[in-house]
């Protein structure tokens, strides 16, 4: 099914073969690991019930989010997303930010889902009830794995050993029947195995924790703007890029919904809140083996995927800022044999690993999604910029959202409103973001751009923009 | 400059490795140190329990008792985590002083790449004036 062909690090053939139903399995693929950690951080932000209103709020959130870059990735019919919007339509220094903003996102994520591979591992092993000759229990350390987890991916995207789209689809789609089986297994029809009512125990925060909680609500859908990427490949972007990205989001509604009523029915908020793999401990929690290994299975599988095509993905990244210049231009070389980046690809490693290695799930996953919350504010004002200098009519737009511009209105709220809840508990590290981005503008600004070329940079066949610019 | 066509200079291997270690030291400064040393970490607090050592004291009824027990937890080890709250007061200094660090930084960006992305309109296309 994947029809682009890497020569020299780039895609240089992209057939228009995508339909709707390929670009909702991209968006399910890549967002699916969300189900399965992460978003009960949520629950311990504000329990159970402000988990749920968070759910939906950011479900409203990626409606926003899908409507607008559906009408300007359509448009901006060049790979390389979020990133060739900014170059195009506010400018390099922008344009550098999104692509820190891509790099961060996938490699803080890259990093959670080693974190979780490791740990389910380490319970697993504590479950097996192994014992030393000494007769101690034999403890097996997650450390190794996070760290051989890494270094064998980057390894395999090294080599240019891609899993293909499809046997992605595959595993994802392992991982979304293990949860589908999940479901039916818990009797949602009656109150046999789920207690909703001795578990729930109402707002323990109050309506600040519904605030709160939308921090780690966004997890449930991070990523799923990156089926916009497919732009050049679908057929007819107009009908399925909108189409198959709102139905992903309604898919993932669903699911994350589903994965919210097994979980909130089985354990306590407390537990939840702070547990590293949910669907694993819900499984366990039935008494089922076979249901404990296809969660498993699952668990595993979500991972992999996920950080396979997060490597791949800030690694590309990272590469198309180097080939634009932005970053040194070493990183813009490809494998003379793989043909590979594989000089981002190794460079990006480290910092994975060390994330992985030494911080907590939540603390990684939160710069994920600080990442992510950036890309979204630039969003806000790119579409609108985006009307101004281009009006509808002097342009081939392939999707015209409809109501601009209240969608970025909207957008603009919620994602003031979840700067709000990330400062609510995790305020330095919204500042270390900030620092960290501010201090790289300027380095990029002052320094950085006396190397990058200008008016390549430019390379739609677009007329000049309008206005003030 | 903005009139004619800007032909960047070759940077030297040297300068290439120190911006690649720049950056490299600035994610590990910025974003790794403060979780490292344990500054990203707070905003937390405990709630007070008389009995800390029993079910019914750390306010597990009998549902959540059965599930903590097949998870592998005792009333001593669940403790720290039932206990455990984010710390929701703040100070409406702090507020703003994130809000205007948030705000200003899409200013400065916003600012700085007009200025760049004026560059890149005038190569591209020429002048407004030509």
């Amino acid at each position: 099914m994947t029809q682009t062909t890497a020569i020299h690090g780039e895609k240089i053939s992209l057939l228009r073969v995508l339909g709707p139903g390929h670009v909702w399995a991209l968006g399910v693929g890549i967002v699916l690991v969300g189900e399965y950690m992460g978003w009960n951080f949520s629950v311990g932000k504000g329990g159970a019930i402000a988990a749920l209103i968070a759910c939906w709020v950011a479900g409203l959130l990626y409606t926003c989010v899908a409507m607008i870059d559906s009408e300007v990735t359509s448009t901006v019919a060049a790979a390389g997303g979020q990133y060739a919007q900014a170059k195009h339509i506010v400018g390099p220094l922008m344009a550098f930010n999104v692509g820190l903003f891509l790099v961060f996102a996938y490699t803080m994520l890259e990093a959670a889902n080693a974190i979780t591979l490791g740990y389910l591992i380490q319970t697993v092993g504590g479950m097996m009830g192994q014992t030393t000759a000494g007769g101690e229990a034999l403890v097996l350390h997650d450390k190794p794995f996070i760290v051989l987890t890494i270094m064998f991916l980057a390894w395999l995207n090294y080599r240019g050993v891609y899993a293909t789209l499809t046997f992605n689809l595959v595993i994802t789609a392992i991982a979304f029947v293990a949860i589908i089986i999940l479901f039916f297994a818990v009797r949602p029809w009656s109150s046999d195995v789920l207690q909703h009512n001795e578990l729930l125990t109402g707002l323990p925060y109050g309506w600040i924790g519904v605030i709160a909680a939308l921090h780690f609500g966004l997890w449930y859908y991070l990523g799923i703007e990156g089926t916009c990427q497919a732009a050049e490949e679908v057929r007819s972007p107009a009908r399925s890029l909108p189409l198959g990205t709102m139905t992903g989001i309604m898919t993932l509604l669903i699911a994350a919904t589903m994965t919210w009523f097994i979980c909130a029915g089985l354990m306590p908020w407390e537990y939840l809140g702070q547990a590293v793999t949910p669907l694993f401990d819900a499984a366990r929690l039935m008494d089922s083996l076979p249901l404990m290994v296809l969660l498993f299975i699952g668990t595993i599988f979500s991972t992999l995927a996920s950080a396979n095509g997060c490597i791949n993905d800030a690694s590309r990244a990272w590469f198309s800022m180097a080939r634009d210049r932005y970053l040194p231009q070493w990183f813009g070389a490809v494998h003379p044999r793989y043909r590979t980046p594989y000089r981002s690809i190794v460079f990006l490693v480290p910092v994975a690993v060390l994330f992985a290695y030494y911080a907590p799930l939540d603390q990684v996953i939160t710069f994920s999604i600080l990442s992510g919350l950036l890309g979204y504010t630039f969003m806000t004002f790119n579409v609108i910029m985006f009307r101004r200098k281009w009006p509808l009519g002097t342009i081939q737009r392939g999707y015209v959202h409809p109501l601009h511009p209240l969608p970025a209105l909207v957008l603009l709220v919620l994602c003031a409103t979840t700067y709000f809840a990330v400062f609510l508990g995790y305020g330095t590290q919204l500042m270390a973001m900030m620092a960290f981005f501010i201090i790289a503008s300027l380095w990029f600004h002052f320094h950085r751009y006396r190397y990058v070329r200008r008016g390549d940079q430019f390379t739609m066949p677009w007329p000049r923009p309008l206005g003030d610019y | 400059m903005s009139n004619g066509h800007y032909e960047p200079p070759r940077q030297s291997a040297l300068g290439q490795f120190f911006d690649s270690l720049f950056l490299l030291a600035l994610v590990f400064a910025s974003l790794f140190a403060p979780l490292y040393l344990g500054l990203a970490s707070g905003g937390k607090t405990e709630i007070e329990l008389a009995d800390k050592t029993t079910w019914a004291g750390l306010g597990q009824n009998a549902v959540m008792q059965g599930a903590w027990e097949k998870l592998g937890y005792t009333p001593e080890t669940a403790a720290p985590v039932i206990v455990s709250r984010f710390d929701y007061s703040f100070d409406l200094v702090a507020l703003g002083v994130t809000a205007l660090i948030v705000v200003g930084y899409f200013v400065l960006v916003v600012a700085f790449s007009k200025s760049e992305y004026r560059e890149v309109i005038a190569e591209r296309f020429g002048r407004r004036d030509q």
